[in-house]
């Protein structure tokens, strides 16, 4: 059983058996235009919510990735480290940034469901 | 709220264009000017390379310099530039620095000498959007009572660039295909005539063109409805004038800088150079001997990871050495490409610095400009 929720700051969360993928929305990846660059944080860092966990970078600018959840990297995406365009093309799947095991599953709850970042986006 | 205004913001002649094509607007030197379109930079900035891209550069300031005839006025523009604009033929275009008392570059601009006799003592003059009012005031207090500054009233600019611009212009106007670079002249495109400059800021062949404002969408589309032809935003413009090595007013120039730091030497005629007649000339003759203390270089990033616009360079112990002035990604160099001023000690090819990227030096290497080799038809 999984479940994706969302920041204000444009990532998700994808939560299976305390494991979060964590990547940027697909409103995030088309604001952003193409990713040139992504710079991914190392297995064993531990994040804090809202704290800053990667960089993803376009032909115009460089832009910050927080992690939605505390949490221990497990793993980052080699894939988009190889292939940035990736980030664009399947932000919301093959375009994941990192892997972390989740300390806090409560604060899960706190983030937006998919209805309710819809209901988001439709306010910007 | 302090999301800019967008009711102040001025429009080009083409906005509504702009809009139609799905233009991303952002607020650009007070105007309101695409910044990409559906297309992405990425596509556009490829696409200018490989075919040609059209620019929207109406923001630009265009404007005549008018005296008795043209030697009175390239005597009037030798007064506050370093250029030889006595030598300029006609029909041929330079570019040239406006320069201050202590030799500061209050901006870069382009003079085309008119081709045609009967417009004896017009030059027109392109200057920076961010700089109009700045340069309209500097130089009406350096001109003699006999030359005058008139601004070209109602007019767009646009550019096309790349391999397949002279292509696409030789269906419209085949004045235009024979025109060698930094060459001009006044010719129809359907009807309308039209100010055609063989020029451009992506190191690319291609054409600058002023027209009318009331027929310039018409010509516009005219122009895009050539199958070698996207529309470019102000995005890929800067990059592919980053990868041509060209200076950006307000990034690598400015009123601190010299032409000797930035590595513009070659605008100072040789004329000029034996006279030392200029503005700053005191200065700038003194950095030719000596050597300026710093100077613009291309800069290559060992890895992926671009270094943006104010990043710090540092040598092998961490002391600040220099800073980035322009950098980014380039898309036909396939990787991280930057610009900035080091102190002169480091500014030969190949000079081991860092960049402080995010807190973390990173390797890389000074770098001959430009990045691509400029493909102008000479």
């Amino acid at each position: 059983m999984s479940e994706i929720r969302f920041t204000d700051q444009h990532e998700w969360v994808r939560v299976e058996n305390g494991v979060g993928t964590v990547g940027i929305t697909k409103y995030a990846a088309d604001s952003l235009g193409d990713v040139v660059y992504v710079e991914l944080p190392s297995a064993g860092k531990k994040l804090n919510p809202g704290g800053e966990a990667a960089v993803v970078e376009s032909v115009k600018a460089a832009s910050e990735v927080y992690s939605p959840v505390a949490g221990e990297v497990i793993e980052a995406n080699q894939v988009i480290a190889d292939e940035p365009a990736q980030v664009n093309a399947d932000p919301e799947g093959e375009g994941w940034f990192f892997r972390l095991r989740v300390s806090d599953m409560g604060a899960l709850s706190k983030l937006m469901t998919n209805d309710q970042y819809k209901e988001f986006l439709k306010g910007l | 709220m302090n999301a800019p205004d967008t009711e102040t913001l001025r429009r080009t002649p083409l906005h509504a264009l702009h809009l139609e094509l799905g233009g991303k607007m952002v607020p650009f030197a007070g105007y309101d000017m695409p910044v990409q379109y559906p297309t992405g930079i990425l596509k556009e900035h490829l696409h200018t390379r490989e075919q040609a891209g059209l620019f929207d550069v109406s923001h630009m300031g265009q404007r005549f310099l008018v005296g008795i005839d043209d030697a009175a006025v390239a005597r009037a523009l030798e007064a506050f530039t370093p250029g030889d604009f006595q030598s300029l033929g006609r029909g041929r275009i330079r570019y040239s620095l406006l320069l201050n008392e202590s030799g500061g570059i209050v901006d870069d601009f382009m003079t085309t000498r008119s081709h045609d006799p009967d417009e004896d003592g017009r030059f027109f003059l392109v200057v920076n959007a961010g700089r109009k009012a700045v340069d309209d005031v500097f130089i009406r207090e350096r001109l003699p009572s006999n030359v005058t500054l008139e601004k070209a009233v109602d007019r767009a600019l646009i550019a096309l660039q790349g391999p397949m611009a002279e292509t696409v212009m030789a269906r419209h106007c085949p004045p235009a295909a024979a025109l060698s670079f930094m060459s001009a002249t006044v010719a129809d495109i359907d009807g309308v005539s039209c100010r055609i400059s063989r020029s451009g800021y992506t190191g690319e062949d291609g054409y600058e063109i002023s027209i009318p404002a009331s027929d310039a969408e018409r010509i516009t589309r005219l122009l895009l409805a050539e199958k070698e032809v996207l529309p470019i935003g102000l995005g890929a413009r800067d990059s592919l004038r980053l990868e041509a090595g060209l200076s950006l007013y307000g990034h690598e120039i400015d009123e601190g800088t010299s032409p000797v730091e930035a590595d513009l030497t070659w605008v100072i005629g040789k004329r000029r150079k034996m006279e030392r007649n200029f503005p700053g000339a005191t200065r700038i003759m003194d950095e030719l001997l000596s050597g300026p203390s710093r100077k613009r270089v291309g800069i290559l990033p060992d890895g992926k990871a671009p270094a943006r616009e104010g990043t710090e360079i540092v040598n092998g112990n961490g002391q600040r050495i220099g800073i980035v002035t322009s950098g980014g990604f380039g898309p036909s160099a396939g990787g991280p490409i930057a610009m900035g001023y080091v102190e002169s000690a480091f500014a030969q090819d190949g000079s081991e610095i860092a960049l402080m990227v995010r807190g973390t030096p990173r390797a890389a290497k000074v770098v001959p400009l430009p990045f691509i080799a400029h493909r102008y038809k000479r």
